[in-house]
């Protein structure tokens, strides 16, 4: 226990950090991932054929290839992107991206397919009558989406957008091989400097468990409180 | 481009081969734990719920971190026969993503298996036959064909999951594209070439799963 302990001689408060660093990545990504969602889910329902394509590919060559493959190409290719791009604009200085970011956006890019997988099937299993009485009822676009399709395409997602939220969840700990000091990449240290890589990987094990078991009991409220009525 | 080419299709051989021996093992410990499930005894019973539940509420490469670096540790078990075993990172690797799987896919059939319909449970029954020949026979083989969609689900995700090898310096396809993104700095062409591996990959054993479903299905 003394390994754990807070303050200069143990790493408690420091794996504690990294905690909220997980957790802080996490949602960044999951945000990040609707974002993505919410352009792609679109392109995906679209009857245009060329839309159509571009969407069927961002989820099918994001949910083939593997997280870390991604993780290395925004790793290594994201601070030259973004040098590139701010080279149009005439800034030749060299940019360096933070390991959260890139981490993040890694993460949200393929969290956001699952998502944009998730959006797809809720809204397809709406009852087409819904959408054709907002239409007789003369609704405008936007009220259509968010105050009928939405709400109920929510309460369908749900369940399945826990299952994203594991996922990215637990893709996170592939973050520590850019030197984003989250749970793993603490560990890790952690391990390297008391040589007992035993204790600190299992206790990393045990604070993702707790947070996929709170996660889990938070979002089964959720659940109950969106089906009411149902 | 083109240059990188041989080094990493040397490399999706490694991918392969970890992901067929990882796959074959965690078959086996899938359907025991799935049988565990379905006993009637609450500590066996409540044992595999912990295995699967630990092991899928925990990061892959957790598990690989701990079997790899972790084990070692422990002065006793390197001196058991298990060691010429522990010590590789290549069986580390593979035993990591058995027991990884070994939790999805008893997950898997545990689903089917509760899903076949009791009516041929009961015909089998009817007709005479040993409650032995009837698991064998009827339900394994019902279960296996019902659980086929998600299970090609999970060689897919496992496929991808082989790519953590690279962390336990086993040189796989990712390990390869990363030490050569790292030497010549293209990031964007290694990984078309490599992603395009993995999506291939990918395409066959889905198209492998569908006919597969085909094959085997009831009508």
């Amino acid at each position: 226990m003394e390994l754990l302990a807070f303050g200069k001689t143990g790493w408690g408060d420091e794996l504690f950090i990294a905690t909220l660093m997980t957790i802080a990545v996490s949602i960044t990504a999951m945000l990040i991932g609707f974002l993505f969602a919410l352009i792609f889910t679109p392109l995906k329902l679209s009857k245009n054929k060329i839309l159509n394509f571009i969407g069927n590919s961002y989820t099918t060559v994001i949910r083939g290839v593997p997280e870390l493959l991604v993780i290395y190409l925004f790793f290594f290719g994201g601070s030259g992107a973004v040098m590139f791009v701010a080279s149009i604009f005439g800034y030749n200085d060299y940019i360096e991206i933070n390991a959260f970011i890139t981490g993040s956006f890694a993460i949200g890019i393929i969290s956001g397919a699952y998502s944009t997988e998730v959006f797809r099937g809720a809204i397809q299993s709406i009852d087409k009558g819904q959408f054709e009485a907002s239409q007789v009822l003369g609704l405008k676009r936007f009220a259509y989406f968010f105050r009928v399709i939405m709400p109920q395409m929510l309460r369908l997602a749900i369940p399945n957008l826990s299952n994203v939220w594991q996922i990215t969840l637990k893709d996170t700990s592939l973050i520590s091989v850019t030197g984003l000091v989250e749970i793993m990449r603490q560990s890790y240290i952690a391990a390297g400097s008391t040589r007992d890589p035993l204790f600190f990987y299992s206790f990393a094990a045990v604070l993702y468990l707790t947070l996929t078991f709170l996660s889990m009991k938070l979002i089964n409220r959720l659940e109950i409180k969106y089906s009411r009525g149902f | 481009m083109i240059t990188s080419l041989p080094k990493l299709l040397s490399a999706t051989v490694v991918t392969l081969k970890l992901l067929s021996l990882s796959l074959f093992f965690g078959l086996f410990i899938g359907l025991l734990f799935a049988i565990l499930r379905l006993n009637k005894n609450i500590f066996l019973n409540k044992f595999a719920y912990g295995y699967s539940y630990v092991f899928r509420g925990t990061p892959l490469l957790v598990q690989i971190f701990i079997i790899y670096f972790g084990l070692g540790q422990i002065e006793y078990f390197r001196s058991t026969f298990l060691w010429v075993v522990f010590k590789e990172p290549y069986w580390c690797a593979i035993i990591a993503f058995a027991l990884n799987t070994g939790a999805y896919t008893s997950e898997i059939l545990r689903s089917a298996f509760q899903t076949i319909k009791p009516g041929i449970i009961e015909a089998g029954k009817s007709l005479g036959i040993s409650n032995k020949i009837i698991f064998y026979k009827i339900q394994i083989p019902v279960a296996i064909r019902q659980s086929l969609p998600a299970y090609g689900n999970e060689i897919i995700l496992m496929m991808k999951g082989t790519s953590l090898a690279s962390t336990v310096t086993l040189m796989d396809l990712t390990g390869v594209a990363k030490y050569i993104i790292s030497t010549t700095f293209k990031p964007i062409e290694v990984f078309i070439v490599a992603g395009g591996i993995y999506l291939f990959m990918t395409f066959i054993i889905h198209n492998l799963i569908k006919f597969l479903e085909k094959k085997y299905s009831f009508n």
